[in-house]
């Protein structure tokens, strides 16, 4: 009967339960490539800037002098550009995504190059 | 006759979530005249193609649409390796070419459940879209992005796929193809659905030339073209046949996109098949001089792409003419004569994508 098409499919679904992710109780796998966010190894960084120039949306800022490298995340669209050009390959692609909020969030690392601990400096 | 109202539809419509509006002139139930107006999402992305080089371009132009957006990134790409006569390796060819037929299959299926959901089927548009969302995982598996993959470069594909994961995909392949006769066959024989699609809409063989349909919309109503039968990427050495149509109704539209589903597995099986070893990019020195017209067929219809470049890093010109833009001629005489109820599933079957249409 054509007016019944739907029925074993529906049948299938009422015995399977939902197909959906239950969310905030199970979480989903990320794949190994999955695009989250960009991480930094910063000590291997030589802030040659050049992250920071090829970047299409101009969320990165690399500062020499006081040797810091700066991201900001909502303005990054996690094309990953930074990670194929940086001569150090100290950019990577995290799986995971940053923390939603509702201001700009500039995420800043700064080198540390004094011989004190860090607590101290 | 009766009186002439006019009902504005869009541009927010539960129907469809882009912003379309539409002054539809009424004689009592039948439209008589539909208005269209576009512009409320223009983002001006080919003006920023004087402030980003050549390169960053590229994911720019995948921008342009979310659901096209690997071919939109893919038309640009291979614009500017024609300027610069690079010749990209055959296995760069071939991952295209899956990643292009997947993004025919989601979109697709995206518009099979919006199509059931305009008619008020419910379950239906869950079933749709919960199939949409195997090729989804196979994108984020393959290329990092669920939506915006960032893997066409300008002179190839940025990552691979491993042996195991195209393995991987032709077991979701089959399961795909089992669920989505079970659907196609509600969209196709059901007989209440056939009651909304069938006879609604007509578009003629020759309306549709004259107006310039495009995609399915043309193959719906006789119009044999595609142009993948250019053989662009791989498609020269696969072996397939445009699907159409010849009634030229809203069913028509379905069956053939119905049709172009399992092209598209069948073409990516092919693809994983004859799938060459090698490289996967060749390199890219100096920039582009020249300029180039690219045609390619995206889900929805053939999109064309001109660059025009000047030897430096910036370009002086990328024009984008998307399909939907091409195909508001033809909705608006299917329009004619129909009945108000009727028209959120004929703006539905020119599939349109506003977005991309205004950039
Ligand atoms: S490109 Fe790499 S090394 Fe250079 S500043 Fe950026 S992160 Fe540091
Ligand atoms: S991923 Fe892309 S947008 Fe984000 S910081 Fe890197 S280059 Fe910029």
């Amino acid at each position: 009967m054509s007016i019944l098409r739907m029925s074993k499919t529906l049948i299938k679904n009422l015995l399977h339960g939902p197909f959906t992710i239950a969310y905030p109780l199970k979480k989903k796998e990320t794949y190994e490539r999955t695009r989250g966010s960009i991480g930094i190894s910063i000590d291997d960084c030589i802030f040659c800037g050049m992250c920071e120039r090829r970047c299409p949306t101009n969320a990165i800022r690399v500062d020499k002098a006081r040797v810091s490298w700066s991201i900001e995340r909502l303005q990054c669209i996690q094309c990953g550009y930074c990670t194929e050009v940086c001569p150090k390959k100290c950019l990577d692609m995290e799986n995971q995504y940053t923390e939603p909020s509702f201001g700009t969030v500039r995420d800043v690392h700064i080198k540390c190059t004094n011989t004190q601990s860090p607590s101290e400096s | 006759m009766g009186n002439r109202t006019i009902v504005p539809f869009g541009p927010q419509h539960p129907v469809l979530p882009e912003p379309i509006h539409l002054d539809l002139v009424l004689e009592d139930e039948t439209v008589v005249e539909a208005v269209p107006r576009i512009g409320y999402v223009h983002r001006g992305l080919e003006k920023l193609v004087e402030k980003r080089d050549f390169q960053q371009y590229t994911y720019v132009a995948e921008r342009i649409c979310g659901i096209c957006s690997f071919m939109h990134g893919m038309g640009y790409c291979m614009s500017i390796e024609s300027i610069m006569g690079a010749e990209i390796p055959d296995r760069a060819k071939f991952l295209r070419t899956i990643w292009a037929e997947f993004s025919r299959l989601h979109s697709h299926l995206m518009w099979l459940g919006l199509l059931a959901d305009a008619f008020g089927f419910e379950s239906l548009f869950m079933q749709s879209w919960k199939l949409r969302e195997e090729v989804l995982d196979v994108f984020e598996e393959t290329t990092g992005g669920r939506v915006i993959f960032s893997v066409c470069d300008i002179g190839g594909v940025r990552k691979d796929i491993k042996k195991e994961t195209l393995e991987k995909i032709l077991g979701v392949l089959d399961r795909m193809e089992k669920e989505l006769t079970e659907i196609a066959g509600v969209f196709l024989n059901d007989s209440t659905v056939k009651l909304r699609t069938r006879g609604v809409g007509k578009l003629s063989k020759e309306a549709a030339f004259e107006l310039g349909a495009l995609g399915p919309m043309a193959r719906a109503s006789g119009i044999e073209m595609d142009m993948r039968t250019q053989g662009y990427a791989a498609y020269s050495q696969l072996d397939f046949k445009p699907i159409i149509d010849l009634e030229g109704d809203s069913y028509a539209r379905t069956k053939v996109r119905l049709g172009e589903m399992f092209q598209a597995m069948d073409l990516i099986r092919q693809c994983i098949g004859k799938m060459p070893e090698g490289d996967i990019k060749v390199k890219i020195t100096g920039s582009p001089k020249g300029e180039y017209f690219t045609r390619l067929e995206q889900p929805r219809g053939e999109v064309l792409y001109y660059v025009k470049a000047n030897g430096t890093k910036f370009l002086d010109r990328v024009r984008v003419r998307t399909p939907t833009f091409a195909n508001v001629p033809a909705l608006l005489e299917t329009l004619k004569n129909c009945s108000l109820a009727d028209v959120p599933i004929l703006i539905l079957t020119i599939d349109p994508c506003i977005s991309c249409t205004e950039r």
